[in-house]
């Protein structure tokens, strides 16, 4: 039992952060109907500008996280502005392959710079566990958890209470009718490109700890977030962070009862089994189209 | 130029327009069958691998040009049908029919794969195939019994009619390039056979595919079955190529590398699929000549220019260290990848159409006349 628990909560840490990447994904798609296959990069690049200046400037922990949390939302802008905008609009399959280009991009420019060894940035919760009963939980998964639960409350209110949240679920809507309302939809998108890159970058930072920064990880991490994002019904930002939970203890669980090499397996055979029965996902609303 | 009056539905579906079009593919064809007598045995194998290549490309494109669904799992394909021949190869099965059973395995497969594909749009097909491709690949590395797992398995020369082929002779690469032909040729039958317009049908709009009266499912099915048998046909050969085949060879990145193919190729044209594998298969031969002659030869510019002997040598050394970086191949790839969907998306093949077009028409040549549109269609999520 105690196992069992132990595991839960691991996994429920694991699928926070699969969770957050999964957001990223999912703020993109709501905006602008484009899947970003560089989430994951993005997040790996977040986690190399947190080391940067907190491991390599020596910068206050909270100070670095803020600092690589806005470069790159400014490099999410940037990103934007020069791969998607050109393209916005275009068939799927053209925006599925640039972005893709920029993940290979960013992956081997990483690599370029700060090598191909693991990092690891110090954190003000790497030590500390929490105790109850024999219960041990560390505060690194416990911090993954409360910024998840914290982004997700902010993300909320940023939807729904905003104009400019309002905005963007218009503009995904009908980009085009939003462009008759006078809604600035390029700017939309680019704000919305800045906060998944912003999303990530908390996403990669979080995860320092746990699993260390390499210039690969953002393409593993990025493959399992879209698991969740498609369990949570794509387009869902509620979906997005249930369906991360969920594939991280999925993960967790068939790591620890199942014989080895499930553990990898499992998360996309739950994948396919969700596209099989219910693709609009858990969360997902299925709309019947008028020809 | 030649103005082609047709004045027959059979002008409009011959696989050669005119004779110009013999003359030129015959001659491509006699170039391409005396390469192995002229060519060094580096750049013989690499021409083995643009085969290979272009093999699984001409497959993809019938999928994803044609058929208009995506795929992000052709590794998993490309893996089948190699460790079908190494696993038949042990037990002394002969080369013509473990070709053809790898063929045939990879198509049901395939086919598999294709029924769920019937409920699935778009990006969501990209993901359900990316998954299927990771579970193959898990497979691969635990079924150790069949696959020896993550050791890999050895794959035994060739032997054609009791003769033995090995992997670096002519005979192998007129074997490649005999797979290719007539997967090309069967492709362009297949392609304006009813068949292959309803593929078409179906990709530009599957709501009036269904209504003009075709069995939308079955030839999405259909579609997947093809062009994983011709996938699985490429494997064997990619088997005995390598001589070597473990799971890690057959992972996301070989399948994103044939998506690299048809997109820079072009994905409306088979011709697209060769230009696109020449491509990639020859990046890594122009990696190494950047590595080794590019240095020197910018610091013989700089030279001429007025540099010092000492900055000349500055820059030599720096540009060499450029590139030997580690990345620089990925680099390239994304750089690539980013600027042929931006400027070029209608790939190699398009912007020969475009010369050629320029000077057929001189002085009339339109830049509109490729110009894609812009559509900003109502949100995906409520098709």
């Amino acid at each position: 039992m105690l196992d069992f628990v132990q595991q839960l909560v691991s996994g429920v840490a694991l699928g926070c952060v699969y969770g957050l990447i999964a957001l990223g994904f999912v703020l993109v798609y709501k905006a602008t109907e484009v899947v970003n296959f560089a989430q994951g990069d993005l997040m790996m690049l977040g986690g190399f500008f947190a080391f940067t200046f907190i491991g390599m400037m020596g910068l206050n922990y909270w100070i670095g996280f803020a600092g690589a949390v806005a470069a790159m939302a400014l490099f999410g802008m940037l990103a934007e502005r020069i791969v998607v905008r050109p393209i916005l609009g275009y068939p799927q399959f053209s925006i599925i392959m640039a972005t893709i280009g920029l993940g290979y991009f960013l992956r081997s420019i990483a690599g370029m710079i700060w090598g191909t060894d693991d990092f690891k940035i110090e954190t003000p919760f790497s030590q500390g566990v929490l105790r109850i009963g024999s219960l041990v939980l560390a505060h690194d998964k416990l911090s993954v958890i409360a910024a998840t639960v914290i982004l997700c409350a902010l993300l909320w209110l940023f939807f729904n209470k905003t104009a400019l949240g309002t905005a963007m679920r218009a503009s995904s809507e009908n980009m085009l009718a939003a462009y008759y309302m006078g809604i600035p939809v390029k700017r939309v998108v680019s704000i919305v490109w800045a906060i998944s890159a912003a999303v990530a970058t908390c996403a990669g930072v979080l995860l320092a700890p746990i699993t260390f920064i390499h210039s690969n990880v953002g393409l593993v991490l990025g493959l399992k977030a879209f698991p969740a994002a498609v369990l949570g019904g794509f387009g869902s930002i509620p979906g997005a962070v249930v369906g991360g939970v969920l594939i991280g203890i999925i993960e967790s669980m068939a790591g620890f009862y199942l014989p080895e090499g499930w553990k990898d397996v499992a998360p996309y055979l739950v994948l396919l089994a969700v596209l099989l029965l219910k693709p609009e996902g858990l969360f997902g609303h299925h709309v019947r189209k008028k020809v | 130029m030649r103005f082609l009056f047709k004045t027959d539905y059979e002008d409009d579906i011959r696989l050669f327009p005119h004779s110009g079009y013999i003359v030129s593919y015959g001659l491509l064809l006699a170039v391409l069958l005396i390469a192995p007598y002229v060519l060094s045995s580096y750049l013989m194998s690499q021409l083995v691998f643009v085969c290979i290549y272009a093999t699984v490309g001409v497959a993809l494109l019938i999928l994803t040009g044609f058929t208009g669904q995506a795929s992000l799992g052709h590794a998993a394909f490309l893996a089948i049908g190699a460790y079908t021949a190494a696993y038949l190869q042990k037990y002394n099965v002969p080369f013509p029919v473990y070709f053809l059973a790898a063929g045939l395995l990879t198509g049901c497969i395939g086919a598999l794969v294709g029924f769920p594909a019937l409920r699935l749009q778009g990006i969501y097909l990209v993901i359900a195939t990316i998954s299927f491709a990771f579970v193959v690949e898990e497979i691969l590395a635990r079924w150790e019994s069949v696959t020896n797992g993550n050791e890999g398995m050895r794959v035994k020369a060739l032997s054609l009619l009791g003769v033995a082929v090995p992997r670096d002779s002519p005979t192998f690469y007129f074997l490649c390039l005999a797979v290719l032909v007539l997967t090309i040729v069967g492709s362009l039958n297949l392609l304006r056979s009813p068949t292959g317009r309803a593929f078409v049908a179906i990709r530009d709009s599957e709501t009036a595919a269904r209504s003009m009266g075709i069995n939308v499912a079955l030839y999405k099915v259909k579609s997947f079955a093809i062009s994983a048998a011709i996938t699985g046909f490429a494997g064997v050969l990619f088997a005995h190529k390598l001589s070597f085949i473990s799971p890690e060879m057959f992972t996301l990145q070989l399948s994103i590398e044939f998506i690299i193919v048809i997109l820079i190729g072009g994905t409306f044209s088979l011709h697209g699929a060769v230009l696109g594998a020449i491509f990639i298969v020859m990046i890594d031969p122009f990696l190494t000549y950047l590595k080794d002659d590019m240095p020197g030869i910018i610091a013989g510019i700089a030279a001429t220019f007025g540099a010092s002997t000492a900055t000349a040598g500055n820059v030599q050394s720096k540009v060499a260290a450029f590139a030997s970086l580690n990345g620089l191949k990925g680099a390239i790839y994304g750089v690539i990848i980013v600027l042929f969907v931006l400027f070029e998306p209608l790939g190699l093949y398009g912007r020969w159409l475009k010369i050629k077009l320029f000077f057929q028409l001189f002085p009339l040549y339109k830049r509109s006349t490729f110009k894609r549109q812009k559509i900003y269609v109502k949100s995906e999520r409520n098709r």
